[in-house]
């Protein structure tokens, strides 16, 4: 089996590096001690192509390349893991337009979304719906030109800023999950309004909000996907953005933090010597670099299994299960190696350590992935 | 408007290493990119392109054909057209053979309004080549452009030297040479990246058939610079540490300036 970046990937890649080493490191710790979105950084996504990595060319996107979009996503979660949630989040929503919009709706919101400088926002998750996300409330009755809408949902990353939102709602609560459907909205139809902004542990400078749904008219033609079938493709969606938004993620924090760890153990003197020269702490760089490499190798094969157009959930799941375990794993020791100065603000590994932990939790929790892969590999248990 | 824009692929460092025992330098394991001030001449070019009508840039690059990555991402900043010089005969050239071997192919492309070069090259480090070219091409040239104006047929320039700047106007053909200070590159546009990979990219590699440089100027062989020896000056320091009173350290210090002749 041959692993190699073709030429375009490598180029992308260093564009992207050299990108989030001049536009997002520069202001990593401002915006997460100010909680401020970086609305300007995602401009220049929009300007330099970044946000169209990977889409349809028909959009104004670069071509399909999951593993572009991936590299894109490392490089930048290495120096800004919370622009690199709003940025693969977004990407996310049109990730979902992409595989169930029709051909206008593409071309209204896509290519917005993709060249426009447009943010995307994905909505699934409500109160009582996390984990179980079929236990979704928030209701959709059907009119003779619309859906009206009506609920509450919570969560919502880029919610406060998004121009365009997918939002999950129940088409038939008898059918339960065959009863949930997709609706495309866009910011500032009458009934759609954002309530509390989250004031969150990590990933401080993303944007987490509540929605507030009432009597929100959404035209017929925004249905996205097939009636009732919401539910799945939204499923269907996540399953391929959680390579991105989490695995990938994951592995630019836990890349840099191994990074910081190397600088620094060779030159902290402790006991007249570097403190590399002690075994044990040797012993911990072997197994971050080994984790982060085995995390590596799972998140670009199941990209490249979505490229391929091979069946890639189960192996997404294990990208997304083990590369955001290793991020916090690998922070975790990184703060260890770096002692008292660790856990200062002075240095970014407490901010990475804070922003590592989502990637564990959103995008479908660790539970959630073994569930989803122990199913797969068990089967149906008689 | 035609501009031509010529890119020299360096290594990534701005402290390249020299082999003390060779005394060439050391390439190998360093990245390489395109020389910083080249962008500059690129994103000069590509601004004229963005704010008047009807220009169309093209990028030259001499290198092996590694550099081939240079002139992609050249093309991806939205350059219009790029070309690849690359033939045995033009290696080990020095500026002399180099800037014979640019113009040559500036020749065989004919028809320019503009040439941009960076203002000097961070391996090589000469900044001889753009002024050679304009020499061997009889064409004006303004050196260290921090801004420019195109009015008409002429560009008023601002040249920047030590302790101020000089504002030239020159008539097209002209040759500019750029420095940092001329304004920020831009990044390689994604959906560029992908089509400069692409048979759509207007890209082509020449050789010395296509362009006709003269054989006796170019080439290691035919190259006038002769390095003797390239070294890195060895930092001496000698230190006298001087103890006792404050007076007896500052009459040791006049005693220590005098030996030295300094007072
Ligand atoms: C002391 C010394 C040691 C050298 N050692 C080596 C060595 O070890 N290995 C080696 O390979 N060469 C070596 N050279 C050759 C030298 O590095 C260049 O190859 C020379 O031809 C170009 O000069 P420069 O790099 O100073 O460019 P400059 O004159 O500084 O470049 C000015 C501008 O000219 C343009 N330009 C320059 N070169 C090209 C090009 N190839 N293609 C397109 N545009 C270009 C660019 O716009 C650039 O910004 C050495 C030269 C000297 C003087
Ligand atoms: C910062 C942030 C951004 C988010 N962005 C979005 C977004 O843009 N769009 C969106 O729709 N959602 C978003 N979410 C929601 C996120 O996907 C959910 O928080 C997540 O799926 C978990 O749901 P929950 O918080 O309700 O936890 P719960 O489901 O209540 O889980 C609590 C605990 O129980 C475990 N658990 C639950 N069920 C099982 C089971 N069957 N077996 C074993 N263990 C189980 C969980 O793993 C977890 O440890 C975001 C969340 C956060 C924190």
């Amino acid at each position: 089996m041959e692993y190699r970046l073709s030429p375009q990937q490598e180029m992308v890649r260093d564009t992207a590096r050299k990108f989030a080493r001049e536009v997002c490191e520069p202001i990593a710790a401002e915006i997460d001690k100010s909680h401020r979105f970086p609305r300007e950084t995602f401009d220049k996504m929009t300007e330099c192509g970044i946000t169209a990595v990977g889409f349809p060319v028909a959009y104004g996107g670069t071509g399909l390349d999951k593993l572009a979009q991936v590299l894109v996503t490392e490089e930048i979660a290495r120096k800004c893991a919370a622009t690199a949630a709003i940025f693969s989040i977004h990407q996310g929503t049109a990730w979902t337009i992409h595989l169930f919009g029709t051909e206008d709706q593409k071309q209204k919101y896509l290519r917005p979304l993709l060249t426009g400088g447009v943010i995307g926002a994905f909505s699934l998750t409500e109160p009582n719906a996390g984990s179980d996300a079929s236990n979704v409330q928030t209701i959709a009755v059907e009119e003779e030109d619309c859906y009206v809408l009506n609920g509450t949902k919570c969560f919502c990353s880029n919610g406060g800023q998004a121009g365009i939102f997918v939002i999950l709602a129940m088409t038939n609560p008898e059918l339960k999950t065959r009863g949930i459907s997709a609706f495309i909205v866009e910011k500032g139809t009458p009934g759609l309004s954002i309530g509390k902004t989250e004031d969150k542990m990590g990933i401080c400078a993303s944007d987490t909000s509540e929605l507030i749904i009432k009597d929100l008219r959404v035209p017929k033609e925004n249905l996205l996907g097939k009636l009732n079938r919401g539910f799945n493709h939204a499923l269907a969606s996540i399953d391929g953005s959680r390579i991105t938004v989490a695995a990938a993620q994951a592995l630019g924090i836990a890349e840099e933090a191994l990074d910081l760890s190397v600088q620094y153990v060779k030159d902290r003197v402790q006991f007249g010597k570097p403190i590399a020269v002690q075994q044990g702490l040797q012993w911990y760089i072997a197994d971050m670099k080994t984790r982060i490499e085995a995390a590596r190798s799972l998140t670009y094969r199941a990209a490249a299994l979505v490229d391929q157009g091979e069946p890639y959930a189960t192996l997404g799941a294990m990208a997304k299960y083990f590369a955001s375990e290793t991020a916090v794993y690998v922070t975790n020791r990184a703060i260890q190696l770096h002692g008292g100065y660790g856990f200062m603000r002075d240095y970014p590994l407490e901010r990475m350590y804070r922003d590592a932990k989502i990637t564990e939790i959103y995008e479908g929790t660790s539970e959630i992935q073994k569930l989803v892969i122990s199913r797969e590999v068990i089967g149906k248990i008689q | 408007m035609k501009i031509i824009v010529c890119i020299k692929q360096v290594p990534d460092t701005n402290d390249v290493k020299i082999d003390p025992v060779t005394g060439t330098l050391i390439r190998q394991g360093v990245p390489s990119i395109i020389n910083p001030d080249d962008l500059n001449a690129l994103e000069q070019a590509l601004r004229l392109k963005d704010s008047h009508k009807d220009v169309h840039v093209t990028v030259l690059c001499m290198g092996p054909p590694q550099a081939d990555v240079a002139i992609r991402q050249a093309y991806a900043m939205g350059a219009d057209k790029a070309i690849l010089l690359s033939d045995r005969v033009f290696a080990g050239s020095d500026t002399w053979a180099t800037a014979t071997i640019l113009a040559a192919a500036i020749r065989r492309i004919g028809d320019f309004d503009i040439i941009f070069c960076g203002r000097q090259a961070i391996d090589g480090d000469t900044a001889q080549v753009g002024p050679e070219i304009a020499e061997f091409l009889d064409i004006p040239q303004i050196t260290y452009v921090r801004d420019l104006v195109i009015k008409g047929s002429t560009v008023r320039a601002e040249r920047m030297v030590e302790d101020g700047h000089m504002v030239i106007e020159a008539p097209m053909p002209v040759l500019l040479t750029a420095i940092k200070e001329l304004n920020k590159p831009r990044y390689p546009r994604m959906q560029l990246i992908y089509k400069a990979y692409s048979p759509e990219a207007d890209i082509v590699a020449w050789n010395n058939g296509d362009i006709d440089a003269d054989l006796t100027q170019i080439g290691v062989k035919n190259s006038p610079t002769n390095v003797k020896k390239s070294f890195v000056p060895v930092k001496e320091k000698h230190c006298i540490e001087l103890t006792g009173t404050s007076r007896a350290i500052a009459t040791g210090l006049v005693d220590e300036l005098k030996k030295l002749h300094i007072i």
